[in-house]
């Protein structure tokens, strides 16, 4: 099985710099972005995305904005959002437009990682689904 | 109030804040009072006094007139007895005396004694005859006054004058004619007898008539043996013949100053002048003594009413002063609520800051962690202490989790979501939660539920949160010495519609300095890293949000009461309020 594909979106350069590093150690392949306009280039030139933990707290486009732009073009990218408590709400209401899950910051390494792992999970099993219907469309129509 | 003047300003500035609102008041009320009062006693009197004085000019005018009738009268009746006496009877029995003495005696059974003597006097002035209780048989009075006047017309009423006998008297003549000579009929009048028509007119204690003649002189005797020539006198006189109306009254002051009412009427066709004199004070004293009666009574009612001004300004303001006291209590509770609010927000404010950087810290922990596992680390003998502070920054990190996740649950809440409970139910719960640590402090939770109790509509996990604190504190308080929880709850007796939950341990108290202090976020007693100050914060933040109430009592050394009042609303109503 390939390394998990991940990008951590924060608006803080700091921790996502540790955090991509400890991911990194952890076998995921990890991308980093600050701000959501950047995280949403970066998702087109990376189509093999397979999950993206997401601060719903940022400056300019907020986690909100780009989880749903992620839902709307990328609907096979998991998202785990991850907050502060303030902003549990605003969780609640990510999960309700497609999110993943979420987290609260801090959060353990041990369970984000282990999040991540599930959501890698669920997205492969999808793919693979969608691999095997596509297949199955080509075998039925050779069929023919 | 809108006084700018703030009475909670202290001290000197408040004292005279209220004594000037008790003056003002004071004033008003007297003004508001008095006022009206015055002006009606005032119209009242005016009027009255108007009236009264007309009615009494009246009644003097009326009064005299009537003397003045009266003797007028007299006068013509006897001036007519003498004129039939003349008529009914020959010379020669006028002059013979005995007749005379019958005439007379029949004249006085007649009359009384008003006739004291009968005389005839021819023109020469000597008397022919007389009847009468004198010697004046014989008598001449071609000399007197009185017999020059007499001679000269057919009927004539002297002035009062001493004459022949030395005593005052007056008389009426009658002249008439028998064989080319002239005779006169005199008759005396008695002068007691006429004194005692004008005597019998006395009002009050100073008013008296008597009479004066043209040339001034007393034709009476005045009641009062004072009573002395007056130079008011004169000027009557010589208003005599310019006054047409039959009684004049006028008000005059006399040399020593006292004003009194002169009543002037003219008798004996202008000959005579009769004289009312009353002092004014004593015409008028009824209406004087009214006048002071109500005086008084004004004196009374004001004394009265100025009285009942001073103490109810005074019960007023002290009112006023206890309400202002009050007021200030709430605005200071107002305030520190607001400070409670204020610092909340703050509070969540600086702990979403916090949680970036102690994410990070941690982070960077952990990384350090991740990094130890690596081969050229395993023979560092320093790796177990690496570790050790690494799991401390670890553990410490959480703390600071916990702490900020405390204060952001002390702005806003994790679930408010609002539910109809059974307050007794929720208590239970709580109390088996907590049972167990309690029994480890050898703390026994005692309950005591009234049942029956109306379902309140709250969000129960925030209620759980008010109940739970409440225990640990009190468990925390007894936990070297052990003790007793009493919960219990029942509908409030203060506060209607309210359900009040207590929460009583017989702990070590609360001293008194720090019972103000207890609701302040970040007020501890607790050993540092024990307690965050913000369990009985969050507690007052939940039940004010309620819309209920918590307070505290507290005695050292004996326990420490928490009372809650949470509103009962009816199901289903003002359950979107708090979304």
């Amino acid at each position: 099985m390939a390394n998990p594909f991940v990008m951590l979106v924060d608006d803080e350069s700091d921790f996502i710099e540790t955090m991509s590093k400890r991911l990194q150690k952890r076998g995921f392949k990890v991308l980093t972005a600050t701000e959501g306009k950047e995280a949403l280039e970066l998702v087109s030139k990376n189509r093999n995305l397979e999950v993206m933990i997401l601060d719903v707290k940022m400056p300019g486009m907020d986690g909100i904005e780009v989880l749903r732009e992620m839902k709307n073009n990328y609907p096979l990218i998991e998202v785990i959002m991850l907050t502060g408590h303030a902003t549990i709400e605003s969780a609640i209401d990510g999960m309700k437009i497609g999110a993943f899950d979420y987290l609260m910051k801090p959060c353990d390494i041990e369970q984000l990682s282990q999040k991540v792992q599930e959501a890698v999970e669920k997205r492969r099993a999808q793919e693979e689904k969608i691999e095997k219907a596509r297949m199955e469309k080509v075998v039925s129509t050779r069929g023919i | 109030m809108t006084n700018k003047e703030s009475p909670e300003e202290g001290g000197q500035n408040a004292k005279a804040y209220y004594r000037n609102l008790a003056r003002n008041m004071i004033t008003t009320m007297i003004t508001v009072s008095f006022a009206p009062m015055i002006v009606v006693i005032v119209f009242l009197l005016y009027h009255f006094d108007i009236s009264y004085y007309e009615k009494t000019y009246a009644h003097l005018q009326e009064l005299v007139q009537k003397h003045k009738q009266n003797i007028d009268t007299f006068l013509d009746e006897k001036l007519a007895n003498i004129q039939f006496l003349v008529q009914s009877s020959s010379l020669e029995r006028l002059t013979d005396r005995s007749i005379l003495q019958a005439k007379l005696r029949y004249l006085q059974q007649q009359y009384g004694d008003v006739f004291v003597d009968l005389g005839v006097v021819d023109e020469t002035g000597k008397q022919l005859a007389y009847a009468g209780p004198h010697e004046l048989q014989d008598a001449g009075y071609f000399e007197a006054a009185w017999f020059k006047q007499a001679i000269a017309k057919d009927f004539y009423i002297s002035d009062v004058f001493m004459g022949l006998r030395g005593s005052p008297h007056f008389i009426i003549t009658v002249r008439w004619q028998r064989q080319g000579e002239t005779y006169i009929l005199r008759a005396t009048i008695d002068f007691q007898y006429f004194n005692t028509l004008v005597e019998n007119l006395r009002v009050g204690q100073t008013g008296y008539a008597f009479i004066l003649n043209s040339e001034g002189r007393f034709q009476t005797r005045p009641v009062f043996e004072k009573a002395l020539w007056e130079k008011t006198y004169d000027y009557f006189i010589r208003r005599m013949d310019a006054s047409d109306r039959p009684v004049e009254v006028i008000e005059l002051p006399d040399e020593s100053g006292t004003t009194h009412i002169y009543a002037i009427a003219g008798l004996k066709n202008g000959d005579w002048l009769m004289i009312f004199k009353q002092e004014k004070s004593d015409a008028f004293s009824d209406i004087y003594r009214m006048f002071k009666f109500a005086g008084i009574i004004f004196l009374v009612g004001a004394a009265g009413i100025g009285l009942m001004a001073f103490l109810l300004t005074k019960r007023m303001v002290r009112r006023i002063m206890s309400a202002d006291k009050e007021k200030a209590r709430l605005n200071q509770q107002m305030i520190e609520t607001g400070k409670l609010a204020s610092v909340g927000e703050l509070a969540a404010g600086i702990a979403h800051e916090i949680n970036n950087p102690v994410a990070i810290m941690v982070e960077e922990a952990g990384w350090i962690e991740d990094l130890l596992q690596e081969e050229e680390f395993a023979q560092s003998e320093n790796l177990e202490e690496f570790r050790r502070a690494l799991r401390q920054i670890a553990t410490q990190g959480r703390r600071c989790k916990e702490i900020t996740h405390k204060l952001l649950s002390f702005a806003r809440k994790t679930d408010a979501t609002l539910k109809d409970v059974q307050i007794n139910d929720l208590i239970k719960e709580i109390v088996d939660l907590s049972a167990q640590m309690a029994r480890y402090n050898k703390v026994i939770i005692a309950t005591e539920l009234q049942p029956g109790l109306p379902y309140v509509c709250l969000a129960p996990s925030e209620m759980q949160q008010v109940m739970l604190n409440l225990i640990n504190n009190a468990i925390d308080a007894m936990d070297k010495t052990g003790g007793t929880i009493s919960i219990g709850t029942k509908l409030s007796k203060l506060e209607e519609n309210h359900i009040v939950i207590t929460v009583e341990d017989d702990g070590p108290g609360i001293p008194e300095a720090n019972l103000n202090r207890i609701f302040d976020p970040f007020f501890t007693t607790k050993a540092v890293g024990k307690g965050t100050g913000l369990g009985l914060s969050i507690c007052y933040g939940i039940i004010e949000k309620m819309g209920g109430k918590i307070d505290v009592t507290s005695t050292v050394n004996q326990g420490t009461r928490f009372r809650i009042w949470i509103p009962i609303q009816e199901a289903g109503k003002d359950s979107s309020e708090k979304k």
